[in-house]
């Protein structure tokens, strides 16, 4: 399955979930989207994110750049 | 239940309510913040604006905000944070500045604009219900309005309140 990119780095909340959710309601299941933030309140979000959505969080993960999380779309 | 993980259609769905009560700047942003976010995670979302929240569902926006009232503001200046005196909302041109200042601020740390936040809301399905009374009390017509709210009054909410799994007095 291809993965989608949303870059969402500079993107202040809510923006970060905003576009995530979106773009993953675009993606077939079993597609994975990976978002990049700067928000540091994002690595939070997006684990209820997905909790509330159903979408699985496949990886969370800091970096220099900032935070990455990889989405696999249920369904 | 529907295919689609996360719409919010079907009876499985949550939902929020919320009534949006205060037309500051300030005060714009935790009802849209929060329902554009909600309905992001498959709630269904429905906002009631009433009083000073009904000029958030005008045409042409034009929020402001104030000194006066809030003792806790503090604006990131001179690398550090200023307390704005209350005193200050006395001085002519007082909100004007203070508001020029917050839009500053937001447009500086690439925050989202509220126009921004109401068009999203507006593209996910939320639910935005203009107040009768308060339109009939300040002499606004659904002219004066975006397009898309509907109209209702307190038993509307009520009503909805009733049956949704957050209520939000904002």
């Amino acid at each position: 399955m291809t993965e989608t990119l949303l870059d969402a780095r500079g993107l202040n909340c809510p923006m970060p979930v905003l576009r995530a959710s979106k773009r993953v309601k675009e993606l077939p299941a079993g597609a994975t989207l990976r978002v990049l933030t700067t928000d540091p309140g994002s690595v939070k979000d997006f684990a209820a994110f997905c909790r509330q959505t159903g979408n699985e969080l496949l990886e969370s993960t800091e970096g220099e750049d900032g935070y990455a999380f990889l989405i696999r779309r249920a369904g | 239940m529907s295919d689609e993980t996360g719409t919010g259609s079907g009876d499985n769905a949550r939902s929020l309510s919320m009534i949006v009560t205060k037309g500051s700047l300030d005060w714009a942003y935790p009802p849209f913040i929060l329902a554009t976010t909600a309905a992001a995670m498959g709630l269904n979302v429905s906002m009631f604006f009433t009083f000073y929240g009904l000029t958030l569902l005008k045409k042409k926006l034009d929020t402001k905000v104030t000194t006066l009232g809030n003792p806790a503001m503090e604006m990131p200046m001179l690398g550090t944070h200023l307390q704005m005196p209350n005193m200050l909302a006395a001085l002519p041109g007082a909100s004007a500045l203070t508001t020029a200042m917050m839009k500053k601020v937001i447009a500086g740390k690439n925050i989202a604009s509220i126009e921004e936040l109401r068009e999203a809301a507006l593209a996910a399905d939320v639910t935005l219900i203009a107040c009768q009374m308060t339109m009939d009390m300040f002499d606004y017509g659904l002219d004066d309005l975006i397009d898309g709210p509907e109209l209702g009054g307190a038993a509307t909410y009520i009503e909805t309140a009733l049956e949704s799994d957050i209520n939000l007095f904002i």
